[in-house]
């Protein structure tokens, strides 16, 4: 029996460091795709089977409710398409936020960076508008078969856009190297929400003690802060690694698209599709 | 480095044991995780069998009352779970650990701290799984709980909570460890090492990763819905608000017949690497084993409602079904033939390795017979819920899962720890479980074809079950005495066994051409690969104008996929050879540990309902103390600059 000694097993070539191998710098890997970029598509792929099952049970229990509020009776396909719009014009930030960090422009990458995280944030504020909305017209997801389906399904995408502001935001942290850049930073997104939750509160008497003469110092002092900050962050930045910084937004994009082309599917099976649903197909039958 | 370029606050400093409980708490070794996986899931497999042994006591004698019927729910429910999510996948997961690095020519596997993430999340979920036990009351609504019994009204307790919230755990270290293993397949293959020259073992992996990165989001939707109509009030299967409890079935289904695809092609790949090599002879047929495995992996999406010809899903259904099912047994017949063909005419080796691999391919065949039988709806009307679908099952996932896996340990175990485990005591193992396993679940086939049911605690004297159920029971006794006969021969081959060289079996693939058992690095010089099985035509190399000669799998005019013969002198490394002091592997982490239990502390304790105000932040705590470690793990990077510098 040949017994090969390790050493000198014939073939050996390469010695790469392992430290290559572990962070997969695309030039080391068998298809030449960094492995992080990799993992991003396969974990899309997997995700795809997760909001499809959640879409398909929306699509399995339509129609089925034995008891209102009915979509017909509460969905508002306008303001809807208007947040809509609002999250796809994120897309569009997302991919200038690439572009200006791939053409070595840092302050134009952090400023698109920061536009999409805020694009996904007032996407979001329409959705806790929209809920409460739902809650106050008696849709909650205990209501009926709609209410549990519609709130699972838009709620678990919500908490997509949101992981997904997360991410945006602690990348433009990053970027951000020095104390006056990260206090800008701090300073613009803590106004920004000020802002959002004030005027939410104010309008829609969501939280109920912030409204009238607290909601506009609120939102006074908010504006201010984002001007601040904006200002703080005007300033030449510089980035030290263009490319690894730019290969993580390139990652983080994906999940973003990716999120973003699941609310088109949702908007037109819940939204256009269902506008009209009223009496369930179970009334229809003498149920 | 992504990393280095930014300054964030080190939340807790960089562990360095070397030895002890924190070397193996910090590790992201693939091998150490691997033996990690190996051990748990087998303490796992020691509770779910003694879960069975008290249920073969009960049903040993009619009317028996050795434990209650509500024990007995609780047993055959965490039976069942245990065996599926702690036992088989995970030792698989072992093996996948263990070898798939070494297989490809790879220093470790693509992401090692998730690796050790995923460890400790199945661990934590095993644990969450069987806290029920603590507190009794147990999961009890059977492995696949259906609704709506395991709605409110019906499930009271925590009993189905702590198997749903379980689960979701076990889902997440899943989905991480696949998400892991297809990207270091995908991404780590050793230069030259195409596609169609990785080894079937590597295949079936790679195949696995797939099936459950597309498997497991259904059952992870399916758990939320049921956790939310139980936990919150929500409508999904509740008849009464609309609901529909067969949208369940669906669901369970077509996530859990992919499941068992998940169990098996594990110990399929195992096989197909133990079998070539006693019986001296390439795989039979390499690409219909692959594209076998690969068909068996798509098809599996298509024969859920198998699960479910008696709930009335109507004849177009029914026929479909049917038919895809009796479609899958083809490529799984394929796999089968091309077993014997390898073993045909072979110079066969009939050591413990070899004898558990030939009583898989024996056992799987029995057992996918059985199988084909309730692809016909009329006959599994019939069969539904009796001991025939209980032998059926047992026949794939005992006599076929855990046979292969047993194979893949004595096959391995040189490899793993240097020494042979020991060979007479390993037949005596063998044949007593063989005789065992048989023993217990082929009566089991008439019972159920003798209308005896599954899941009742006890049976009517006089029905002329109770020899078959006695002796039933006594091979269950059987098979303990054989787990324990291993038992004893894994510590008394510890410091006993043979000493095993790199490559004791005269192997094939790459994990031979290192020592036994591996250094941290695994390869000291990255193998550039030719053919497929390319350390045996190395070692044999007049072998390989024979193979050419045939078109076989030679490389001759066959494009590598990463170029590597044209590689650049570059990407040598400044290291060369230098007897592995140059290679730096990745530091240890006290992250991957952190986030796991912030996790399941998190899910866990969404069982905590009252009062109100713990119900959001206990599980708050948990999900925040997970992200701020998150964070630090991002931040980390993956080897210490200090490290990095005074070259180990």
């Amino acid at each position: 029996m040949a017994q090969a000694p390790a050493a000198t097993y014939p073939h050996g070539q390469a010695n790469l460091p392992a430290e290559s191998h572990a962070s997969g710098h695309a030039e080391n890997t068998s298809t030449g795709l960094g492995h992080r970029k990799l993992l991003m598509w396969t974990f899309l792929g997997s995700e795809c089977m997760f909001f499809g099952s959640l879409i398909a049970t929306y699509l399995v229990y339509r129609n089925q409710n034995l008891n209102g509020p009915y979509p017909s009776e509460i969905i508002d396909v306008p303001i809807t398409s208007l947040s809509t719009f609002v999250l796809l014009m994120s897309s569009l930030a997302m991919v200038l936020a690439l572009n200006g960090i791939q053409r070595n422009k840092p302050r134009l990458g952090r400023f698109w960076t920061l536009m999409t995280a805020a694009l996904g944030s007032v996407f979001l504020f329409f959705q806790v508008f929209e809920f409460h909305e739902f809650a106050i017209h008696g849709l909650t997801p205990r209501t009926n078969l709609f209410g549990t389906t519609f709130f699972t399904l838009t709620g678990f995408h919500g908490a997509h856009v949101t992981l997904g502001v997360v991410l945006l935001l602690i990348m433009a942290f990053v970027f951000s190297r020095s104390g006056r850049e990260k206090l800008g930073l701090v300073l613009a997104v803590s106004g920004f929400y000020a802002v959002g939750v004030a005027l939410l509160a104010h309008f829609f008497k969501i939280i109920p003690p912030i409204v009238g003469a607290p909601a506009f110092v609120i939102t006074a002092l908010g504006l201010a802060a984002m001007a601040g900050g904006g200002y703080l962050l005007a300033k030449p930045a510089a980035v030290r690694n263009v490319k690894a910084v730019s290969e993580n937004l390139e990652i983080t994009g994906l999940y973003w698209h990716f999120v973003d082309i699941v609310w088109i599917v949702i908007f037109t099976v819940v939204y256009l599709i269902s506008a009209n649903d009223g009496l369930g197909l179970a009334q229809g039958l003498g149920h | 480095m992504t990393s280095t370029a930014v300054k964030f606050p080190t939340f807790i400093a960089r562990p360095r044991a070397e030895h002890g409980l924190w070397s193996w708490i910090t590790t992201i070794d693939h091998k150490r995780i691997g033996t990690l996986y190996g051990v748990t899931a087998f303490v796992f497999f020691l509770i779910g069998g003694v879960e069975a042994l008290i249920m073969r006591t009960q049903l040993m004698s009619p009317e028996n009352d050795f434990v209650s019927p509500e024990v007995y729910n609780q047993l055959f429910t965490m039976h069942g779970t245990t065996m599926v999510f702690l036992v088989i996948m995970p030792l698989s997961a072992a093996f996948f650990n263990w070898l798939i690095p070494l297989q490809i020519g790879a220093r470790d596997v693509a992401f090692p701290r998730l690796n050790a993430f995923s460890y400790w999340l199945f661990l934590f979920g095993g644990i969450l799984l069987n806290v029920g036990w603590l507190t009794g009351e147990a999961p009890n609504a059977g492995w696949f709980s259906y609704a709506n019994l395991t709605e409110k009204p019906y499930s009271i307790g925590h009993g189905v909570t702590y198997w749903i919230l379980g689960l979701q755990v076990l889902g997440v270290a899943s989905l991480a460890a696949s998400f892991n293993f297809i990207i270091t397949i995908v991404n780590l293959r050793a230069p030259g090492m195409s596609f169609m020259k990785l080894p079937v073992f590597v295949w079936m992996t790679l195949v696995v990763g797939v099936l459950i990165i597309f498997a497991f989001p259904i059952i992870t939707v399916a758990l939320i819905q049921i956790q939310f109509d139980r936990l919150y009030g929500l409508n999904f299967f509740r008849p009464e608000a609309g609901g529909d409890p067969v949208m369940w079935q669906h669901m369970f289904w077509l996530f859990g017949h992919p499941e068992v695809y998940i169990l098996i092609l594990p110990a399929m790949g195992i096989v197909s690497e133990v079998l070539p090599t006693f019986s001296r002879k390439p795989l039979f047929g390499y690409p219909f084993v692959v594209f076998a495995g690969v068909s068996i992996a798509f098809m599996g999406f298509f024969v859920w409602s198998h699960h479910m010809f008696t709930v009335g899903l109507g004849p177009a259904a029914t026929a479909a079904f049917s038919l895809s099912t009796m479609a899958i047994a083809v490529p799984t017949g394929i796999k089968i033939f091309n077993w014997v063909g390898t073993m045909y005419k072979g110079h066969l080796r009939l050591n413990t390795a070899m004898l558990f691999a030939i009583g898989f391919v024996t056992m799987f065949v029995v057992g996918g017979m059985s199988g084909v039988t309730h692809a016909s709806p009329p006959t599994d009307a019939q069969q539904q819920d009796t001991y025939y679908i209980v032998a059926h099952f047992h026949y794939v996932l005992f006599g076929g899962s855990m046979l292969g896996l047993f194979s893949g340990a004595y096959y391995w175990w040189p490899k793993f720890t240097g020494r042979f485990l020991n060979e007479k005591i390993g037949q005596v193992h063998f044949w007593l479980m063989l005789v065992g396993f048989n023993l217990t679940f082929f009566p089991m086939h008439w019972l159920g074809l003798d209308g005896m049911p599954r899941r009742i605690f006890t049976y009517a004297t006089g029905m002329g079950w109770d020899s078959s159920n006695y002796w039933a029971t006594i091979g269950s006794y059987l098979i303990a005495v054989a787990v324990l006969v291993f038992i004893f021969n894994v510590f008394y081959s510890r410091k006993r066994g043979a000493v095993a060289g790199a490559d004791p079996w005269d192997g094939r693939t790459l994990e031979w051409t290192i020592p036994s058992p591996p250094p941290e690095y695994n390869f000291k010089v990255i193998p550039h690969v030719k053919y497929r099985d390319d350390f045996w035509y190395t070692k044999h190399p007049e072998l390989v104008a024979e193979m050419e000669g045939h078109g076989g799998h030679g490389s001759a005019g066959h494009k590598t996929i990463s170029g590597a013969a044209d590689m650049p002198p570059g990407i040598t490394g400044e290291h060369g050879d230098t007897g592995g002091h140059g290679v730096h592997m990745p530091d240890k982490s006290y992250y991957p540990i952190l986030v796991a239990a912030g996790l399941t502390f998190g899910v866990g304790t969404l069982l905590i309902q009252e009062p109100v105000i713990l119900r959001w932040i206990l599980p708050a705590i948990g999900f925040t103390f997970a992200f701020v470690s998150g964070l630090g793990w991002a931040f980390e990077p993956v080897n210490e600059p200090a490290a990095a510098n005074d070259g180990h």
